[in-house]
């Protein structure tokens, strides 16, 4: 080969891989531009309605002036309730599935359950929870009735998170231990799950994330279309945020009147979901820190 | 002779066969280890060896599809035994493996992991404890400072011997080596085999190697193992000088393997 034609050859390889990191850029560059200006275009048109009034009163004037404290804490409570349900069950549930079942056709079919619980539309997850929880329980629209249908919504998503970090979790470990005579549920109790905790976690943000902003889910099970007072017990009906939007933005009477207000309380929306993403992800960023192997 | 239990045995393997789903990865393995001895296995890779061991304290119950026809006495109590729990087993027949595996816990919670958890030690002795098995394990002056700090920051060396004292303080029987130095440099590997050297005075040693030379240097007995067999068993010496069989001499003199 000559010299001529080897450069030739190696400036075609460059242009192919300029080509191809531009590509990869270009993608990268979107994503980050449609998230950038869906949170600018709501911070922009949003942020002149908060206010310490907007977050700490209730709605007046048929929801055209005053705040939307009571949803904003029906939004928390519901979202920890979510969590405080999904989150034992699903990693009991994973450890279940890594550590004890025997790998074969029943696993198999318990994890497409699982999978295909995933794939279900949210409007579905929220006449089941009216259906059982609502009516035959007797629960009632409740934050009760509603935390546990997101419960249930949000539990694939953990399960799976908790599977992906227990078999993150490396075999020397549960050799180790078991190998000094510690019993199975030990092992798993002491080492496993600490080690795996980090990746629980992270998967933890995606459900909690999910279960603050559905609106169907708990249309039938929880939301109240308007209600000042504040819930005293879990069989109280709650505002939510993302109900509080869509009333708003459909069925009110002054629909056009309370655009600003939609702005504002989809940015509370957004701000509390990342507030809660960012405290998770600090706990897990401190947890590995303190883990490394 | 020094050691007059020279010929009392603590395990002993009574027709081994066993099995990886349809693989059949040992067969017919009768061997008695004696106690307070060294015994190496070598072999080949793939040959059994590390899978006779883990045999031994039931570590091979974890492998999905793995069976064992035959018995392994301990003592004289079949450990394969319905009635058996493993767990019990494996208290009292330690293991270190290839590759250090120190929790990502400090040295101190490394070594009182196993008294803690299985209730063997008291409260008030684990510091006691710690201190005599790290001492046991030749660490103690390395690390007496910092017990504290996470076993992860430790030399792989250093972490080799942790988990050997961290096998130490269940006071086991037998200790399970399975290649313990072969992810070390050589100057850790020699502090290992001086180790070695020095607990075989209280406990029973069985390790894996597929460094000859430190079977040589270092075991009583020496057990050569190909394509799951048994192919001879005999005094390290004579092994190594003098094999009755064949294979045997073409392994140790690098003919094959």
């Amino acid at each position: 080969m000559t010299k001529q034609t080897m450069s030739g050859t190696m400036k075609w390889r460059y242009i192919k891989q300029q080509l191809f990191f531009g590509v990869v850029r270009l993608s990268a560059l979107i994503l980050t531009i449609a998230l950038g200006s869906l949170i600018f275009y709501i911070v922009i048109n949003g942020f002149r309605v908060i206010s310490w009034d907007f977050l700490t009163l209730a709605p007046t004037d048929s929801m055209t002036k005053g705040g939307i404290m009571p949803a904003i804490l029906g939004t928390l409570y519901l979202t920890l309730g979510a969590i405080s349900v999904a989150l034992p069950l699903g990693v009991v549930a994973a450890i279940y599935l890594t550590e004890y079942a025997r790998q074969g056709k029943i696993v198999r079919a318990i994890r497409i359950g699982v999978n295909c619980l995933a794939g279900v539309p949210s409007v579905v997850f929220g006449l089941f929870g009216l259906g059982f929880f609502v009516v035959f329980l007797k629960f009632g629209s409740s934050i009760l009735a509603g935390a546990l249908t997101l419960g249930i919504l949000i539990l694939p998503t953990i399960i799976g998170a908790a599977e992906e970090a227990l078999k993150g979790v490396p075999q020397t470990f549960r050799e180790a231990s078991l190998a000094l005579g510690v019993s199975k549920w030990l092992t798993i109790w002491k080492i496993v799950l600490p080690s795996a905790l980090p990746g629980i976690l992270t998967g933890s943000i995606l459900g909690i994330g999910r279960a603050a902003g559905e609106t169907a889910p708990i249309m039938f099970t929880a939301a109240a279309f308007f209600t000042p007072r504040l819930p005293q017990s879990v069989f109280d009906e709650v505002m939510a945020l993302p109900y509080h939007v869509y009333v708003l933005a459909t069925a009110g009477t002054h629909i056009e009147q309370t655009r600003p207000i939609q702005y504002g309380t989809v940015l509370v929306l957004v701000a509390l979901v990342l507030g809660i993403d960012l405290i998770a992800i600090v706990i897990r960023s401190y947890m590995r820190r303190k883990k490394r192997w | 002779m020094e050691n007059n239990h020279f010929d009392s045995e603590i395990i002993k393997t009574k027709n081994i066969d066993f099995y990886y789903g349809p693989f059949k990865a040992l067969t017919d393995i009768t061997m008695n280890f004696e106690k307070n001895r060294v015994t190496a296995l070598i072999g080949p890779s793939g040959c059994g060896k590390s899978t006779l061991l883990r045999l031994l304290n039931r570590m091979n119950d974890l492998i999905a599809g793995a069976r064992v026809e035959g018995e392994v006495l301990f003592e004289g109590m079949n450990i394969y035994d319905p009635e058996v729990d493993p767990v019990e087993v494996r208290r009292r027949i330690g293991m270190v493996f290839q590759k250090p595996n120190p929790f990502p816990k400090s040295i101190f919670n490394n070594i009182t992991y196993g008294p803690r958890l299985t209730g063997t030690a008291n409260k008030s002795d684990l510091e006691a404890l710690a201190e005599q098995s790290l001492k046991q394990a030749v660490l103690w002056d390395e690390v007496k400072d910092i017990l504290g700090r996470s076993a992860m920051t430790l030399s792989g060396g250093q972490q080799q011997r942790l988990c050997i004292a961290r096998a130490l303080a269940m006071k086991p029987d037998v200790l399970l080596m399975d290649e313990p130095t072969s992810a070390l440099d050589p100057i850790s590997t020699a502090k290992i085999e001086e180790l070695i050297d020095e607990l075989k005075k209280s406990y029973t040693i069985i390790i894996v190697t597929h460094n000859m030379q430190q079977a040589a240097r270092i075991s009583d007995k020496t057990g050569f193992f190909y394509i799951g067999k048994l192919i001879e068993y005999n005094a390290t010496e004579k092994i190594f000088t003098n094999p009755d069989v064949k294979q045997t001499e073409d392994y140790i003199t690098g003919r094959f393997g």
